[in-house]
């Protein structure tokens, strides 16, 4: 394999994993907070699809970003409403949240399907991107995956030396407990899902104003769902979720290292790869499950509701 | 501030249970109208156009028990699951493995001719999703991998499976290179009860399967058994119930039923194997199985009217000029609405009581 495929591949894992990253990382801190928000497939269609929509009517892609994670919020809230207000089932809840989104984004963006857009050009960062190899491969990429970047370090520390982080754990823990102690339940878990819905929008946004700059029905293909088995996977740790996206990222393009290698293989049979990996990663999890449950919010799926 | 507040009944209410898929369904009307309305179209006109027309005449509901055949036959399944608290999302996969598993034979078998084709076919068919539901069951049990996750990753697996045959191996060679398999043999096709109809006897497939179903959990120990493991693991143990084999059980018969769904399809109404066998029966089947309130009647009632959601959306297209996704959209709704309503099986909703009230009330508790 030749060197400068090589470093194509680097790139192209970063670009791939970074959805990833933005996706599992919301649903890290929804998580956090007790709650499982297995909607976000559904946030990150409506995302995609209202953020390309309001890209190509707008003509600004930025404004397609806003839109997507304006668009996630508003389905976040939805759930919210159903699973924190109404203590609804919150595994039904979230498979009615990925349907519904599913069906709507396929319904508003049937008008936009086919169309092209320039999407978000990248932005090398000056002097870094003139790193051999190491510039091409980091510093030349599109603004949302330096954001994801940010983003991740924020919510590390966030958790790791704030009173914030430690305020959503404990909501995730022993809601009763925290709730004892003054801490407004209710509106920690509000915000968490929010926060998860502006993430799902934003990662929509990345599909379809960078990755592919256009508009499909179904077009996340399963990533809002390989992302809730990020979470698990990287026992609700900020970076070993940046480790596992980008390891997903890597199974994901495998098409092209096999191209590198001189290997022809059937696309269709390529693209089981991310979710046999998937698979076989809930499968390694589950094996050490002493330890998967040491690291589960304590709460986490369980509703609450305050007793007046 | 709003004046009303939620209170927990003593025991859930068995009357809202019903009523709430009704609640749920008007609620979906009155936002389907509200759409219509923002879309610029006479709302009664459109709702008629999406949830009556197609039902005018006869033509109308055989096409409706076309599409009731496979969504009964998957909710059914998943209803099993479901009632052991087995959250299997992978009914899809299994109704296009039992697709492609079945249709794979119905291709080699072109040539032949006999009787014995096509229950081979269908047969074949209900096993190949039988086996994707082992998979689901051997990673649940022997390695405790979270259902929910692997039976969509399954999903999307077995969809892929089914296009690397339809663009590969099992493609056409005299089809113009389209990604579809060639038409499957007249002995490998279910019969249709009417020429003028597509109805085909997959319809019956289904009631009897409901049939069994509803035996299996208002007769049956293993129905019992699987109750209990559902509404409460401790017990369920404590009486010795097998929990793992009860798992297998679950999955291995919502496999069945779902491949049962996918060959009927493949080898009824399309004929032969394409990427679009299935328009997402499989999830639409979830909505059925809590829409239906996991009983097997109910379950046949939701078919119905998950069925006409997909008519509707044809028609809507036709008519209206409206994009068939509508159909998913009308879905995710109903299914929304409904968990929202459900609300009302454990809580009833009270006028909160003036703040004097409360005080009052818990003086003499504390005195």
């Amino acid at each position: 394999m030749d060197f400068e495929l090589f470093t194509n591949i680097l790139f192209a894992t970063l670009r791939t994993g970074t959805p990833l990253i933005l996706i599992a990382l919301g649903e890290m801190v929804c998580e956090k907070s007790g709650v499982l928000n297995l909607g976000q497939e559904g946030m990150v269609l409506m995302g995609a699809a209202l953020g390309f929509i309001a890209a190509v009517v707008t003509g600004h892609a930025g404004l397609g970003i806003i839109a997507a994670i304006l668009a996630g919020m508003m389905m976040s809230v939805l759930f919210a409403f159903l699973a924190v207000t109404l203590v609804s089932n919150q595994v039904a809840t979230g498979l009615a949240l990925t349907i519904f989104g599913t069906g709507l984004s396929g319904f508003l963006g049937a008008g936009y399907v086919g169309m092209a857009i320039d999407g978000i050009a990248p932005f090398p960062i000056p002097f870094l991107s003139d790193i051999p190899v190491i510039g091409k491969v980091l510093f030349s990429h599109d603004p949302l995956v330096y954001f994801s970047w940010v983003m991740f370090a924020l919510i590390f520390w966030c958790f790791r030396s704030t009173r914030l982080g430690l305020t959503i754990r404990a909501v995730g823990e022993n809601p009763e407990a925290a709730n004892a102690i003054g801490i407004p339940v209710m509106k920690v878990r509000y915000g968490a899902i929010l926060f998860g819905g502006a993430m799902s929008g934003l990662a929509g946004a990345y599909l379809s104003l960078v990755y592919t700059p256009m508009w499909s029905e179904g077009m996340s293909a399963g990533r809002g769902w390989i992302a809730l088995a990020l979470v698990v996977f990287a026992s609700w740790k900020a970076e070993r979720i940046l480790l596992g996206a980008y390891l997903f990222g890597a199974a994901s393009i495998m098409h092209l290292v096999l191209q590198g290698l001189g290997f022809e293989a059937s696309p269709n049979l390529l693209a089981m790869l991310p979710y046999a990996a998937t698979i076989i990663v809930l499968v390694i999890i589950a094996s050490d499950a002493a330890k998967a449950k040491l690291s589960t919010p304590l709460a986490l799926g369980r509703p609450y509701r305050p007793q007046v | 501030m709003l004046n009303i507040t939620l209170e927990k009944r003593q025991s859930d209410s068995k009357t809202m249970s019903y009523l709430s898929p009704l609640f749920a369904i008007i609620l979906t009307l009155i936002s389907g109208g509200l759409l219509f309305t923002a879309l610029g179209q006479d709302p009664f006109h459109a709702l008629y156009t999406f949830f009556i027309a197609p039902l005018t005449d006869v033509y109308g509901w055989t096409e409706l028990g076309v599409k009731v055949a496979p969504l009964t036959l998957c909710a059914i399944g998943l209803m099993l699951c479901f009632k052991a608290r087995i959250w299997n999302i992978g009914a899809e996969g299994q109704f296009i493995l039992g697709g492609l598993g079945g249709g794979y034979i119905a291709l080699e078998l072109l040539e032949a001719e006999g009787f014995w084709v096509l229950p081979v076919v269908l047969f074949c068919g209900a096993l190949s999703g039988l086996l994707w539901g082992a998979l689901t069951a051997l990673l649940k049990t022997r390695f405790g991998a979270n259902e929910i996750l692997t039976t969509i990753m399954l999903n999307y697996i077995a969809l892929n499976w089914l296009l690397y045959g339809v663009h590969g191996p099992l493609k056409d060679p005299d089809g113009f290179n389209f990604p579809e398999s060639a038409l499957f043999s007249d002995f490998a096709t279910l019969p249709v009860l009417s020429d003028d109809y597509r109805l085909n006897i997959s319809i019956f497939f289904a009631l009897f399967a409901v049939a069994v179903i509803w035996t299996l959990m208002s007769k049956t120990l293993l129905g019992f058994q699987i109750a209990v493991l559902g509404e409460d693991k401790a017990a369920a143990r404590f009486a010795g119930f097998k929990e793992e084999r009860l798992i297998w059980f679950v999955l291995l018969a919502c496999g069945a039923l779902a491949g049962l769904a996918g060959v009927s399809e493949v080898t009824g109404s399309v004929g032969q194997l394409n990427p679009y066998i299935s328009p997402g029966y499989g999830y639409a089947a979830i909505i059925v199985a809590f829409l239906g309130r996991m009983h097997p009647v109910g379950i046949v009632f939701a078919s119905m009217l998950l069925a006409l959601t997909y008519m509707g959306g044809e028609m809507a297209q036709m008519d209206l000029g409206l994009p068939k996704s509508l159909t998913g959209l009308f879905q995710g709704m109903l299914l929304f609405y409904l968990l929202a309503c459900d609300l009302l099986i454990s809580y009833r909703i009270v006028r909160k009581p003036a703040a004097r009230a409360i005080s009052s009330s818990s003086n003499p508790a504390q005195a």
